[in-house]
Parts: C-alpha cells; sequence; structure tokens
C-alpha cells in the first residue's frame, strides 16, 4: 500500500466524517487553536513591531529577543508548560505564541523601517500627527511585508498546533497522535494531509486578503 | 551688499513675512550646521537659499517649518515667534515640498493633492474638488485624477507634489530642492510654472537649491550660504552676478557669470536692421537691391515672414529659390522679450554671425550683427552702473 491508498481509505470511510473525533470536529479545533494563537501572537508582534518601526527604537533589542524565541522548540516548551500548568490550553497556546510572534514581529519591524522616508517627511511637515503617519502613511505601504509575516506565522501555527494532542486536546494532531499510538497508519497519513491542506488553505487565505487590503498603488510599484 | 530693508525701499516688495535672527543650530555632538543666520524673507516673492552641500540650507528651511528646532535665535513668522504655536498648526499653514515629491504610493493622485484639507478637516468631496481645481493649476490632466504616482512621471510627480503644498492655500510654501531629480528638460518647464503660479498666487516662497542657475532664474532674493551655516550674501539676483560680496561668491556664481548676468538686461533696445531680408517671392530687382556690402548675407523668409535661412545674395536667383539649399539661421529670439543674453546666443550660433529677431506670432521682426548686440551690452552695463551709484 501507498499514501495515496492510505489517503483514499482515510477519507472514504464514512465513520471519520462525524462525531467528536469526525473530521469536521478535529478541523473547526485546530482552526480555532489556530485562530487564537495568532490573534495572541499578532495582538503583541503588530503593536511593537508597529512602534519600534516607527521609532526606529529597540530594533537591536527586537532582532536578539525574536532569535533567542526562534532557538526555543517547541515540543519542549509544551511539555514544560504542561508540568507546571497542568492540563488546558493555556500550555498549548503559550508555545504556539512564542513560535508566532518572532515573524510577525521582526518583518513588522524591517517593513516600517524600509518603508521610503520622504513621504513621511512630507507628512510631518504637512503638519500630520505621528500616529497617523503612522497609521496612513506607513503602514498601508508596509503592509504586503506585514501580511507576509503573519502569513508564515500563520502556517507555522497550522503545522505546530498538532501538538495540542499531545496535552490530549483536540484538532488534527489528534489523528496523528493516535494514529501513531495505535499503528494505524492510515489515520496518521490522513491527519498530516488535512494539515498540509489547511496549510495550502491559508496560504490562500492571505493570498486573498492581500488582494483586497493592499492599495493597487502600493501593490503596482513593488 | 545690500540688507532686506534697502530692497523694500527701492523695490516696493515690502512687510516682512519671515524674520530669521540670528539663528543657530548646533547638533548635540558640537556640529555646527548654521551659524547666527539673520535673514529678513520678504513677503509675496521667492527666496531661493543657495550654497554648497554642507552649508545648512536645508536644514535653514526646515528650521521655519520646525522640522528642525533652533537651537538659538528666533524665528517670527508675520511678526509671531513659531515655537509659541502648536506644531502641526504651523506646519498645516505652510506647504512643503520635496526631492522626489514623497508623494503617499497608496493614495490616488487626487487624494494625494486633497491631503492637507483632509487633515484640516474639509469633507471628502470638497477636498476632492479643490484638489481637481489645483491639477489644472499645476499643469496636470484631469484624467490623472485616479492614477496612482507610480504611474506618473518624476516631472508630473513633482507638479503633484506642488499641488499638495497648495491645496489648503498656505501663505508660505517650503521647497527643498524640489526640481533636482528631474531632468534638465523638465525642469526647466517644472521651473516656468513656478514662476507663472508665483506671478497668480503671489505666495512667500523659500526655496533651497545647489544650483545657482536655478537661484538666479527663480529667485526675487538670493541667500547665497557658505559652509559652516553662514550668510555670504543676500541679494537680487542681478546685483549678485554684478557685485558678488566676495571670491566664494564669485567662485560659486561660475566662470561665465557675466555671461549670465545679461539674463537681466532686455532685447528691447536692440537697432533691428530689416535691410538684409527678403521673401521666397521677392523679384530679382528687390534681391539686387538688398544686396548691400555690410550684409554679405541675405535672410530669406517665406511669404508671410517665418524665417527659413540664410544665403550669399550671388546665389539667390528670383522665383527658384530652393529652402532645402539655405544656411540655417539658428535659433531665433523673441525682440523685447528675450533678453540680450537670448540674443547673444542666437548670434553666437548663427553660421553668419547675425541672430534673427522675430516677433510673438514667430515672424522675422528684423536682424542683427554680434557687433550691434555687443554694443548693446556695454551700454547695458553703462547704465546699471550709473543706477547703482544713483541708489547709493
Amino acid at each position: 500500500m501507498n499514501v495515496l491508498n492510505f489517503i483514499n481509505a482515510f477519507f472514504s470511510d464514512s465513520a471519520h466524517w462525524k462525531g467528536y473525533d469526525g473530521i469536521p470536529t478535529r478541523l473547526w479545533e485546530h482552526i480555532l487553536y489556530s485562530l487564537v494563537a495568532l490573534g495572541i501572537a499578532a495582538g503583541i508582534g503588530l503593536p511593537v513591531g508597529l512602534l519600534t518601526g516607527h521609532t526606529g527604537r529597540g530594533g537591536n533589542a527586537l532582532s536578539l529577543i525574536a532569535t533567542a524565541a526562534r532557538a526555543l522548540p517547541s515540543f519542549g516548551l509544551l511539555v514544560l508548560m504542561f508540568v507546571v500548568l497542568g492540563l488546558g490550553l493555556l500550555p498549548v497556546m503559550i508555545p504556539l505564541v512564542v513560535l508566532a510572534v518572532p515573524p510577525i514581529l521582526v518583518t513588522t519591524y524591517e517593513a516600517v523601517r524600509s518603508v521610503d522616508p520622504s513621504p513621511v517627511d512630507a507628512a510631518r511637515g504637512m503638519g500630520m500627527h505621528e500616529s497617523r503617519i503612522l497609521l496612513q502613511v506607513e503602514l498601508p505601504v508596509a503592509l504586503p511585508l506585514i501580511l507576509s509575516g503573519l502569513r508564515s506565522a500563520a502556517i507555522q501555527i497550522v503545522s505546530t498546533a498538532t501538538i495540542a494532542a499531545y496535552v490530549s486536546l483536540g484538532g488534527l494532531g489528534r489523528y496523528i497522535v493516535d494514529g501513531l499510538y495505535q499503528r494505524d497508519y492510515e489515520k496518521v497519513v490522513g491527519g498530516a494531509t488535512l494539515v498540509a491542506v489547511l496549510a495550502l488553505a491559508t496560504l490562500g487565505l492571505f493570498w486573498a486578503v492581500g488582494r483586497l487590503a493592499v492599495s493597487p498603488g502600493v501593490r503596482r510599484s513593488n | 551688499m545690500v540688507s532686506s530693508g534697502d530692497f523694500c525701499q527701492t523695490r516696493r516688495v515690502c512687510g516682512v513675512l519671515i524674520r530669521i535672527d540670528s539663528v543657530t543650530k548646533r547638533y548635540p555632538d558640537g556640529t555646527v550646521a548654521v551659524d547666527r543666520l539673520s535673514l529678513d524673507i520678504p513677503d509675496r516673492s521667492i527666496t531661493v537659499l543657495v550654497g554648497p552641500s554642507g552649508c545648512g540650507k536645508t536644514t535653514t528651511l526646515r528650521m521655519i517649518n520646525r522640522m528642525v528646532e533652533p537651537s538659538e535665535g528666533t524665528i517670527l513668522l508675520d511678526g509671531r515667534d513659531i515655537m509659541r504655536q502648536p506644531v502641526n498648526t504651523l506646519r498645516r499653514s505652510m506647504g512643503y515640498v520635496i526631492q522626489n515629491a514623497g508623494l503617499f504610493q497608496h493614495r490616488t493622485i487626487i487624494d494625494n493633492i486633497a491631503t492637507v484639507p483632509r487633515l484640516l478637516g474639509w469633507g471628502k468631496e470638497k477636498a476632492r474638488e479643490r484638489a481637481r481645481e489645483l491639477m489644472g493649476r499645476v499643469g496636470l490632466d484631469a484624467s490623472l485624477a485616479k492614477r496612482y504616482p507610480y504611474q506618473l512621471s518624476g516631472g508630473q510627480q513633482q507638479r503633484v507634489g506642488v499641488a499638495r503644498a497648495l491645496a489648503a492655500d498656505p501663505p508660505v510654501l517650503l521647497m527643498d530642492e524640489p526640481f533636482s531629480a528631474v531632468d534638465p528638460v523638465v525642469r526647466k518647464g517644472l521651473q516656468d510654472e513656478l514662476l507663472r503660479i508665483q506671478e497668480e498666487l503671489g505666495k512667500t516662497i523659500v526655496f533651497v537649491t545647489h544650483d545657482i542657475d536655478e537661484a538666479v532664474k527663480l529667485g526675487t532674493m538670493v541667500a547665497v550660504m557658505r559652509t559652516g551655516g553662514r550668510l555670504a550674501q543676500f541679494a537680487p539676483p542681478a546685483e549678485l552676478l554684478s557685485e558678488p560680496a566676495d571670491e566664494f561668491v564669485e567662485d560659486f556664481l561660475g566662470a561665465d557669470r557675466g555671461i549670465r548676468r545679461l539674463s537681466f538686461f532686455p532685447s528691447a533696445g536692440l537697432e533691428l536692421v530689416t535691410a538684409p531680408v527678403v521673401a521666397t517671392d521677392s523679384t530679382a530687382e528687390q534681391i539686387a537691391a538688398r544686396d548691400t556690402p555690410d550684409a554679405p548675407y541675405l535672410l530669406v523668409t517665406s511669404p508671410d515672414g517665418k524665417p527659413l535661412g540664410w544665403s550669399e545674395p550671388r546665389n539667390l536667383t528670383a522665383g527658384e529659390i530652393d529652402p532645402a539649399q539655405l544656411l540655417s539661421y539658428g535659433r531665433p529670439f523673441v525682440a523685447g522679450t528675450d533678453s540680450l543674453r537670448a540674443a547673444l546666443d542666437c548670434a553666437v550660433l548663427s553660421p553668419t554671425g547675425w541672430a534673427v529677431a522675430v516677433d510673438a506670432d514667430g515672424r522675422v521682426a528684423g536682424v542683427v550683427s554680434q557687433q550691434t548686440i555687443a554694443e548693446a551690452i556695454r551700454g547695458a552695463h553703462k547704465e546699471s552702473t550709473s543706477e547703482a551709484k544713483a541708489l547709493r
């Protein structure tokens, strides 16, 4: 049997489409974990990245923290958090957020830094407030790069959220962890396929957001 | 050196709008960008700050809208200390144009121009209407309104930059090397456009450039600054060219300042001659009559008076004049409107040494020899020297 057969068998089994261990439930759980983690990471990374990028201060400290955070193994952190905090969603969210903040933070900082300084100078000279300069002059131009940071963070979250299953939570990781334990390789491959498809869907979603949110003037001139 | 006080009395451009009073800008590392600079920038005129790089001209400009804060001294705008006004209110009362325009690439042309009116709280439609009006004023086609900056040429972008600065109708316009990044042909167009707009609007314009030709062309008054942020000379351009204050200014003006100065003398006094001019439909007698010893060449025109070219009289046969066989007449100058510099240039470029003068419709008004132009130059110099003496 090859992988395609596994996939075919997994998805054609009607039992896999219903119940608390059915594909819709697990998929929804996975999307939920991912959205919450991305939301928290963006809530930290975007404002800090925008502010440091605008002022140009704290860039060095930022890249240091980002590098350190990247060096942390997600799985190790999960086990540590599980030991410290016990069961629950929080021990899962912490490693996912730690994973996602650095790409968001660093690309947002870089994106704002790399905005052409002359429109910013012009805006300031016209009497625009600093907050408006950031939100109405720098952000729209930096948006494509910021979105690319969010996109890579989202994809990392989607693929890493499988670890939730190790601490008895749901998500698509359930199939992989249970499948390995039960030596049910059909399940393992099925779960992995679902994760890959979800990652691709995430890519597509960010492409669509980019089309809608980025001004044609910016999209075409870059 | 003539102070601006004299300028006021002699040229009747009064009411100082911006007074820079012994202003110094010293950076924390000890560098002095501007050193005890005092300058009275007259109302409703173009004042050009010019000098080599590092002379503090841009710093001076940026202190006027507080993009740089002076370390010492005061700047008064219409008698009020600029440091006592809310910074953004101050900036919104001054148009600001920079090199490369600095347009917002995510906004359409019309929304770029509408920026300051929107900041001032105008409604979207009113601001856009104003922006549309300004596009016309700076010579931008209305069809460009919905375009984005990347779709425009450098010259067009700079026009948008000027329109954006004018949108809220500020009394002051600060321009920081606005035309440095465009090619010479486009630059000349933009300069002419600025002079035309200034004629209509009468703003107080402070213009920074490193190009002395641009300074002489645009400035009502020119402030030459030297390295270290000191003022070398503050004078109207004609005076700068005729009486540079010191060696630095003389060097900065360049070797051809004598020629450049001719831009300030009108060609109206030139005595034009029409004797050596024939038309293609002239008769043999007419051609023979024009053939005089003091004009070795004849200028041939079309029947309606447009210049065609030069020819020796013996090569001209009535009724058989072939325009393709004529010598090029170079570039004509417009009699009365153009300066002596333009007339001299035409004479130098002409293969016969004679300049062709045309009227506003391009019809030949007469021709003039290099010798006659040289005499006019001597006369103009004599006149301006005695005028300068009379002023003192």
